[in-house]
């Protein structure tokens, strides 16, 4: 065997080596308020070394394409670990506050979670592909679990254990589903057989077969991507974990899960792409249509938000439909403008909660223009960016999708864009309503005015940069575009 | 770089120094300086283009650029002027240099409120200046959102109903707009977002054509507040402060004229064509519904609102009678519906700051009280009737001999039909100003009111001129508005 291949998967390589760092430095450092600020500076520092050896690794395949890295998926890392940057920075107060003791063990649970990550979005193989998603969702559950004995903590952890357990359960039965239908896990050959097999008359049964194990691998995924049906555990969850780890539920994971699916049914599955593109279709009009009707009517704010990303979901689903290289892109930049705008917003509903004693309910923000001006207008540009108002990024992402979407051509793509738009009009009368709250309501005792600290201070800036010039210059987008190839 | 960039600059450089600035003072000498500039670039577009016109250049559209921004996409800021939208640049020019002086004492958060403002106008600059399906339509929602704020923040009355209802039913209207520019981009060929070049082409076919021509007519249409999309404008109107009021009821709903007729019409001709006839049965309601809700409105803003719907109306509704004469009427309505509309609002602010009622059940005698806001208030009244001198005359009556041209029995029906608005405008108008501006003065605490200010003044001083202006020298504008109609016409007959 040819050890060099290892040289090959330098961004997982460099992100385990900063998992053992990490590890050490929790052991070695001594106690208290100065340890959790130290790890927070070396977290920050590994994070970005790891942006820029992901930056500087080429496309490559290895171990005879269990392994695959394209220019996309180096990109995409690049992306995911920039959302967990900006996590970290948002974590920082309240690691400081509520769990001291267990900074160490944050830190090194988000490495693994990363890692899994990475696995999952480049792989070339099923088997691969699942080790990774259970990499990343098993660590999470801990995340989930974090604040156990304050809180919901705990509960939204059982409920994401459950349903994470059961729907790696339905993704492994449709994988082995799959399995039996060609003989083979490498994405590559699984569309070579599939066309091969479709194009024999008599062996119509298999393709009956191939359709259940895709529907269950899909399911599958469906559960990490919380899309409807698959979305009852998210408002629980998401209300429950602490908020840090609700921004990196809502971002990261979902960013990876809705890059991995798109190559998984770009690469394995194309050949039933009339198949999945129904799946699609009927996914996201519930995603979007019931996860708005449900944020309408929310009052405290991370359940909000919670349904706010199902239908996120849904339009970022948009864009693989069509499977092409515009889909491609503008996922990865609907993911990017996403995690720069939904972290902006998670930052400051976590600065609210540390300040107003733990309060994420939406009344909380009643008059917050009146006594902290600056984070509210902060958290009104990140709410016009989710909801798609020119000149924030959020527009240009929702746009590119809807073309993306746009232009597979058929009528039933222009009616799923359709409908699609009409939710952009309702899902903009919730956000109007925090914005409301903070700007029109009138509160009893509204929160005092304060400054918040050095990284959430760091994280605000480069998210609000991000949503405003993420959009307006066009090479980003055009960047996306070439790498998307 | 095209000059015309300097329409989206300047007010960029006006939120910047708006937002660095520290006094209320400050906040005035940036919005003023900005508006002048403005008012005066686009003074200067209009002579330019007068000159060349005389010159002999007779490109369709002039000062044009492009730089291209989304290169995959084909998504490029291009920028480009012609007839139609050097008037309509005038006039934004206009609204927001005296909206700056009838907001002039507006208190709280001074600041913020400008700052709203100028993107609001940012992104109607941004709109008549382009000729790219996607920034045109960036920049349409650029002037949309800032209104909910605008209206919520420092409206009256049913405030955050108001605002949520225009919003909303404004960004659906834009959510059509999506699906009809994608359609038109794709069934075009993908290969440019530029109107021009689309228009050039022209190779839609019917089907499609007929497909998304309702999507993009009522997208804009909402905004132009056709029946039964109207009723935002109303609810919206009343509830607004008074500059917003008259750059919502001046500017913002002739974006969804222009748009009509530089999208709608222009890239999809044949189905304007064919299904002109549903939006010209739609419209004349408009004309007729609006001035009829007017007569029995109680408050002075309810009652500018439905009359802005019932003139709104007949813009669109010239635009779809398509003939050379309509059409030129309709942009001309657009211009003079504008500037009165704003003088009346602005009027109808400067009223209510003094005497905190619209209502004209407990207003009355107020030409012996406040002489100068009641004398404007009549030329303003006797304007939006038609009274000949005026702005209004010369644009309904372009509007009527162009409609009455089609010589089929439909468009004769329509054209009547809509002509009885004038008689009910005269109804409404006469009404008021009797009600309110003549008789005893009933209520004692309005004897001790006063007549407008210096800023005031600037304000309505500058509008009347404009309103007089435009109806004792209409011709350059029409000349300047014929010349641009036709090319798009011509595109669709």
């Amino acid at each position: 065997m040819n050890y060099g291949q290892f040289l090959h998967m330098l961004p997982e390589a460099s992100l385990v080596l900063a998992l053992v760092i990490m590890f050490f430095a929790d052991l070695m450092l001594g106690k208290g308020k100065k340890k959790v600020q130290t790890l927070g500076m070396l977290m920050t520092v590994l994070l970005v070394a790891q942006i820029v050896s992901c930056a500087f690794v080429g496309p490559a395949e290895a171990f005879g394409g269990l392994y695959v890295a394209t220019k996309a998926t180096q990109v995409m890392k690049i992306i995911l670990t920039l959302g967990t940057l900006l996590v970290v920075l948002v974590a920082q107060s309240w690691l400081e506050r509520d769990a001291e003791k267990l900074a160490g063990e944050f830190h090194v649970l988000v490495l693994s979670t990363l890692l899994g990550m990475y696995v999952m979005m480049s792989s070339g193989n099923f088997l691969l592909f699942f080790l990774g998603l259970e990499m990343a969702s098993v660590p999470m559950a801990c995340l989930v679990a974090f604040d156990k004995y304050k809180n919901r903590s705990a509960e939204a952890a059982a409920k994401f254990v459950l349903t994470a357990t059961f729907s790696s359960g339905v993704m492994l039965y449709g994988i082995s589903l799959i399995y039996g239908t060609v003989g083979t896990l490498y994405f590559n050959d699984v569309a070579g057989r599939f066309q091969m097999l479709f194009s024999v008359a008599h062996y119509q049964p298999s393709l009956l077969l191939a359709i259940v194990g895709l529907v269950f691998f899909f399911s599958g995924l469906g559960f990490k991507l919380s899309l409807v049906p698959f979305h009852f555990w998210t408002a629980d969850t998401y209300q429950g974990a602490p908020t840090a780890v609700t921004g990196y539920l809502s971002v990261v994971s979902k960013g990876a899960a809705a890059f991995a699916l798109l190559v998984v049914l770009s690469r394995a599955f194309a050949p039933l792409t009339e198949y999945w593109e129904y799946l699609l279709y009927i996914v996201i009009v519930l995603s979007i249509t019931i996860a708005n009707l449900f944020a309408i009517r929310q009052s405290e704010l991370k359940r909000f938000m919670a349904f706010s990303s199902i239908s996120q979901a849904g339009y970022i689903m948009l864009a693989v439909i069509g499977a092409s290289q515009m889909g491609m892109a503008s996922l990865m930049y609907y993911v990017l403008v996403y995690v720069v705008a939904n972290m902006a917003v998670f930052a400051v509903i976590n600065t609210v909660e540390q300040r107003g004693n733990g309060s994420t309910m939406m009344s909380a923000y009643n008059g917050l223009y009146q006594t902290n001006p600056r984070l509210a207008f902060l958290m009104t540009l990140a709410l016009f960016s989710l909801a798609g108002i020119p000149p924030f990024a959020g527009m240009f992402s929702k746009f590119f999708v809807f073309m993306a979407a746009a232009q597979q051509g058929s009528f039933l793509a222009y009616f799923v864009v359709f409908i699609a738009l009409i939710n952009t009009v309702v899902s903009l009368y919730y956000y109007l309503l925090i914005v409301k709250a903070m700007y029109i309501n009138k509160s009893e005792n509204p929160l005092p005015t304060f400054t918040t600290d050095c990284a959430t201070r760091v994280a605000l800036v480069l998210t609000i940069a991000g949503i405003v010039l993420f959009g307006v210059c066009s090479c980003i987008f055009d960047g996306l575009f070439a790498f998307a190839a | 770089m095209s000059i015309l960039t300097l329409f989206v600059v300047i007010p960029a450089l006006m939120l910047l120094g708006l937002w660095l600035s520290k006094s209320l003072n400050q906040v005035r000498g940036v919005m003023v300086a900005g508006a002048s500039c403005l008012l005066a670039l686009s003074v200067w577009l209009t002579i330019y283009f007068v000159q060349q016109r005389a010159a002999g250049n007779t490109d369709v559209m002039l000062l044009t650029a492009s730089t291209p921004w989304f290169k995959p996409l084909n998504i490029a800021y291009s920028v480009g002027v012609d007839g139609i939208s050097v008037v309509m640049l005038l006039l934004s020019s206009i609204i927001v240099f005296t909206g700056t002086f009838a907001s002039w004492r507006l208190q709280p958060l001074t600041k913020e409120y400008f700052l709203w403002f100028t993107l609001l106008s940012t992104g109607v600059y941004g709109f008549f200046i382009c000729t790219d399906l996607f920034t045109m339509f960036m920049f349409y929602e650029v002037a949309l959102i800032p209104m909910y704020l605008l209206i919520g923040v420092w409206g009256s009355g049913n405030k955050e109903y108001a605002a949520m209802k225009l919003t909303l039913m404004l960004m659906g209207g834009s959510a059509l707009l999506i699906i009809g520019i994608l359609g038109i981009y794709y069934f075009s060929g993908h290969t440019t977002m530029n109107v021009n070049a689309i228009a050039a082409m022209n190779n839609i076919p019917v089907e499609i054509q007929k497909i998304f021509f309702p999507f993009i007519f009522i997208g804009f249409g909402v905004l132009g507040a056709m029946f039964p999309f109207h009723t935002w404008s109303p609810d919206g109107h009343a509830s607004a402060p008074t500059a917003v009021s008259m750059l919502h009821a001046g500017v913002l709903m002739k974006l969804g004229g222009y748009g009509c007729f530089r999208v709608a019409m222009y890239l999809l001709p044949d189905a304007a064509n064919e299904l002109a006839w549903i939006f010209l049965i739609l419209t004349t309601i408009s004309v007729v519904y609006g001035a009829f809700s007017a007569c029995v409105q109680t408050d002075l803003k309810y009652i500018n609102a439905y009359s802005s719907v019932s003139h709104c109306g007949l813009v669109l509704f010239a635009l779809l009678m398509m003939t050379k004469t309509s059409c030129t009427g309709a942009i001309l309505q657009m211009l003079s519906h504008g500037l009165m509309t704003a003088l009346f609002f602005a009027l109808i602010g400067m009223i209510y700051g003094r005497t905190h009622t619209r209502d004209i059940r407990y207003l009355d005698g107020l030409m012996k009280i406040m002489p100068f806001l009641a004398v404007g208030y009549v030329i303003a009244g006797l304007a939006n009737l038609g009274l000949p001198g005026f702005s209004g005359f010369i644009a309904e009556m372009t509007i009527f001999v162009g409609s009455f041209e089609n010589g089929d029995m439909f468009h004769r029906v329509c054209t009547i039909i809509a002509c009885t608005s004038i008689v009910i405008t005269a109804v409404y108008i006469l009404r008021v100003v009797g009600k309110i501006l003549y008789g005893e003065v009933k209520n004692p605490h309005f004897l001790e009111l006063t007549d407008a200010s210096w800023d005031e003044r600037v304000a309505v001083i500058c509008l009347i001129a404009c309103v007089a202006g435009l109806g004792l020298f209409p011709l350059w504008a029409s000349n300047v508005i014929s010349d641009a109609v036709g090319p798009i016409l011509a595109n669709i007959l």
